[in-house]
């Protein structure tokens, strides 16, 4: 049993209302694994998002999605219908006991309901109302239609990832969604420490592919400073010489590949001395890499000839070991370098069953109990952590409407006959 | 005002999982200081293109550049103990938020540990950023985002399916740990403002990345399924991938979920005979022809020019856009529109863009207003304005070494 004090928070004194899609669910996501009490506000019948695969035992369900528990736990739910008059008086009921509102309506939609920024501070003027869309609440793209793969193509990531004479690609499992939430999360939370020092509420208004201008790190600079054109190398890495030699990234190995860079610094130094050292002791190792002198060795100033000469005899060396072999061996020799690792692989990892990094939960409508990735840090003095699965549809309007905005049972009756909730 | 004016952070951090946590909180008004020093500057400066004009030198790094627009850069040698050391704890002293991103043991190595920063700052709120968290019988193995992300399953996921795998260009996951990051750090800070006590943020890039891919781990679990990489495809779209259009290496995207989405394709491409083949009619029969339904809108599109596409399909309600290159982002509208790059001359590099955050607050908007610093060139400000060191002490810790 968990005491009082240690199931604390950061933000446990604070409500938040969640009215976002996909791209939107992983704001509020962090915001509940910081304690936030969040509420996700449904349509009746329930979101839409509810039937995004995978499924729980592959039985297309709106309340068996995995894509749902996987990113709308430690949230509570409720329906209401904000396209009714009276489901729209009851949201301003909430909003004036909540903290923030997040969402991810097309833009201008929330005022056609006149419930955007501006209706929703006068109720409330110290809230956080933060906004989630592809490109932003104005500007020439803000009514531009967008799941995953435009928002990939339009924030440059794209541009980067493919083989040079195929087509730029994307990632398969679509991550524009959680970037955007997660950068959301940031900036609804740099809104909230103003408004908690200067008491002054305000709308945070994200755009996705801005947020996904940070997966590619630093590949745009080169043009910026340079004028060079950084582009899709297969698996290769480039950017790291100034010669414009390319490094290999994936080998295949005896089960799969493995990721391996030859680095310069220090790190990178110890790590090709550390793995001519294993190739030599299966005498693997040819004596122009034996006699290498790696301290004088400059990654940024390397020619392509020197790193294919090197990459040649690395090849035919992890061609003859296990992804594991390899992992065990960078651990323990210190290496720069990891397995590309499965889905499998990673539930199988020990460091992260040593930091308890899973989280059992139940879920009693399934008869089952799924292990969750648990909190994304371990703060020394509050939680951080999933305590409560995704909602089920409409699973706490009784809870929410009777128990904490006063409603009669009869109200809740009538409003559900009249399909508000 | 910004939103986080009088927020003061020191970074023992170099590279990116660090500084850049700090680059959201200058954005956005913080005062932040970062640590280096002439013996061991950020890896950033010396080991990571591009430099202007391909030269090298410690003030010429665009990726420096980058992650630290209107910081403080500071030097001090930590290794010149006890001198260092005490120097270092009266900057965390001064402080609200240390972050670090040694790698795991170093800090409690320097005698610069959260236990023992606790002690002269009672409420500080320390952000440990690495690899694999700092417990565990992993957390000492050093390495960099480029390869955790392959550890943590990302690369796994690109490329195509008979294929090698593939990377997002760089040290991916770590700007995933960013985010996180932060936001711990800024609930952090309103938690001790409420509450008096400071946190010790113990943030595995690891743990912060797998959360992207929740819901294929769960799959997994529990359907036994091994997601794997299948090039632009998705399960619940066709056609949806990556066309080409005139011009050199031009790309178009275009994504169709519904029938009526499909409808409208059709009608923008003129309704070619083709589309009324039954092998097209659903999303099911365009699944199993997807190789010759991905000819065969490649073909359209290639006739016309990208822009013209996008505008014509979005139009039509279509979700579809550019592929931007590197070089487009500079000049895209949009990004254009929410002012995303401030131009800031800067004295090695010339002029820089600087990137402004990805979410506009509508009352206290951040965003870069300095070009980053030189190393060392805040010294004399800090350490005599803001930290209030005499001009004794500065000039022995300058004759020691200690500041180098």
């Amino acid at each position: 049993m968990v005491s009082e004090e240690a199931q604390v928070g950061l933000l446990s004194s604070f409500r938040v209302l969640d009215l976002t899609d996909e791209l939107g669910f992983l704001c509020g996501k962090i915001l509940g694994d910081l304690g936030a009490e969040v509420i996700k506000v449904e349509r009746p019948g329930g979101d839409p998002a509810r039937l995004i695969g995978p499924f729980y035992r592959d039985l297309i369900h709106p309340e068996k999605s995995l894509y749902w528990f996987a990113f709308n736990n430690n949230k509570r739910g409720i329906t209401l219908d904000l396209e009714k008059a009276k489901g729209r008086e009851i949201f301003t009921r909430l909003v004036a006991q909540s903290d923030f509102v997040i969402e991810s309506f097309p833009p201008g939609r929330l005022g056609e309901l006149n419930l955007n920024y501006s209706a929703l501070s006068r109720i409330r003027p110290r809230l956080i109302h933060t906004s989630i869309t592809p490109f932003g609440q104005t500007g020439p793209y803000s009514r531009f239609k967008a799941s995953d793969i435009e928002i990939m193509a339009l924030s440059g990531c794209m541009s980067l990832v493919g083989d040079p004479d195929k087509p730029p690609l994307r990632v398969t499992f679509p991550q524009s969604y959680p970037w955007t939430g997660s950068y959301a999360a940031m900036g609804t939370l740099v809104a909230h420490l103003h408004r908690q020092r200067a008491g002054e509420g305000q709308q945070v208004d994200v755009s996705a592919q801005a947020c996904l201008l940070w997966a590619f790190s630093h590949a745009h600079t080169f043009w910026d400073l340079n004028r060079h054109l950084e582009t899709r190398a297969g698996s290769f890495m480039t950017g790291r010489s100034i010669t414009g030699a390319k490094m290999r990234v994936f080998w295949p190995c005896k089960d799969g590949y493995l990721n391996f860079i030859i680095y310069g610094g220090e790190a990178g130094r110890k790590t090709n001395r550390a793995l001519v050292d294993w190739m030599d002791s299966r005498g693997m190792a040819p004596e122009f890499l034996k006699r290498k002198d790696w301290s004088s060795f400059n990654i940024a100033e390397v020619t392509q000839g020197e790193i294919d000469e090197m990459e040649e005899p690395i090849a035919r060396f992890f061609e003859s070991i296990t992804k594991k072999e390899f992992f065990v061996a960078v651990i323990q020799r210190e290496m720069l370098g990891y397995p590309v690792s499965t889905v499998a692989e990673i539930y199988d990892d020990p460091q992260l069953k040593a930091r308890h990094f899973w989280q059992k939960i139940e879920h009693p409508e399934l008869g089952a109990s799924l292990l969750y990735p648990g909190g994304f840090a371990k703060l020394s003095e509050t939680a951080c952590e999933v305590r409560r699965r995704a909602p089920l549809i409409g699973e706490h309007n009784e809870e929410i409407y009777c128990g904490e905005l006063g409603m009669e049972k009869k109200e809740l009756e009538e409003l559900r006959r009249a399909g508000v909730i | 005002m910004k939103a986080l004016q009088g927020v003061k952070v020191v970074e023992f951090a170099a590279y990116a999982a660090g500084p850049v946590v700090g680059k959201h909180l200058v954005d956005h008004g913080a005062t932040v200081v970062h640590i280096e020093s002439r013996v061991r500057p950020d890896g950033f400066r010396t080991h990571y293109p591009p430099y202007k004009d391909n030269l090298h030198g410690l003030n010429r790094s665009g990726l420096f550049a980058l992650c630290n627009n209107d910081k403080l850069s500071i030097t001090l040698n930590l290794k010149k103990a006890p001198q260092a050391t005490d120097l270092a704890k009266k900057i965390a002293s001064w402080s609200d938020v240390v972050i670090e991103n040694f790698s795991p043991g170093t800090m409690k190595r320097l005698g610069l540990d959260y236990e023992t920063l606790k002690k002269v700052n009672p409420d500080l709120i320390m952000l440990s950023s690495s690899n694999l968290g700092q417990t565990g019988p992993h957390a000492h193995h050093p390495g960099f985002g480029s390869q955790l992300s392959s550890l943590a399953g990302f690369t796994h996921l690109i490329g195509y399916s008979d294929g090698t795998p593939q990377m997002l260009y760089g040290p991916y996951i770590d700007y995933i740990a960013v985010a996180y990051g932060a936001a711990a750090i800024l609930a952090a800070l309103d938690y001790r403002d409420r509450t008096g006590k400071g946190q010790h943020i113990d943030l595995a890039q690891y743990e912060s990345g797998l959360q992207f891919l929740a819901p294929i781990l769960l799959d997994y679990q529990i359907n036994s399924r091994v997601q794997g990489r299948d090039g632009n495809r998705d399960p619940h779209a066709a056609p949806h991938g990556a066309y080409p259009c005139k011009g050199e290496d031009s790309w178009c995207v275009i994504s169709i979920f519904t029938d009526q989405q499909w409808k409208s394709l059709c009608s923008a491409m003129g309704n070619p005979v083709w589309t009324k083949e039954s092998r097209f009619a659903t999303l099911e029969a365009r699944k199993q022809n997807e190789d010759e339904l991905d000819q065969r809108i490649g073909a359209w599109t290639a006739q016309f020019m990208g822009r013209e596409i996008v505008k014509k399909l979005q139009r039509s309600g279509v979700h579809a856009g550019l592929v931007n290159s590197m070089r487009d982002l500079y000049s895209d509208p949009q990004l254009q529109h929410r002012g995303q790059w401030v131009e800031r001359e800067h004295p090695e590099i010339g002029k820089m863009h600087y990137q402004c955050p990805p979410f506009i607050l509508s009352k206290t908007p951040g965003g870069p207003e300095k070009r980053d610093p030189l190393l060392g060139e805040s010294n004399d400000h800090f350490y005599r304005e803001l930290l209030g060191l005499s001009e004794k002490e500065y000039r022995e810790l300058m004759e020691g070494g200690v500041i180098d």
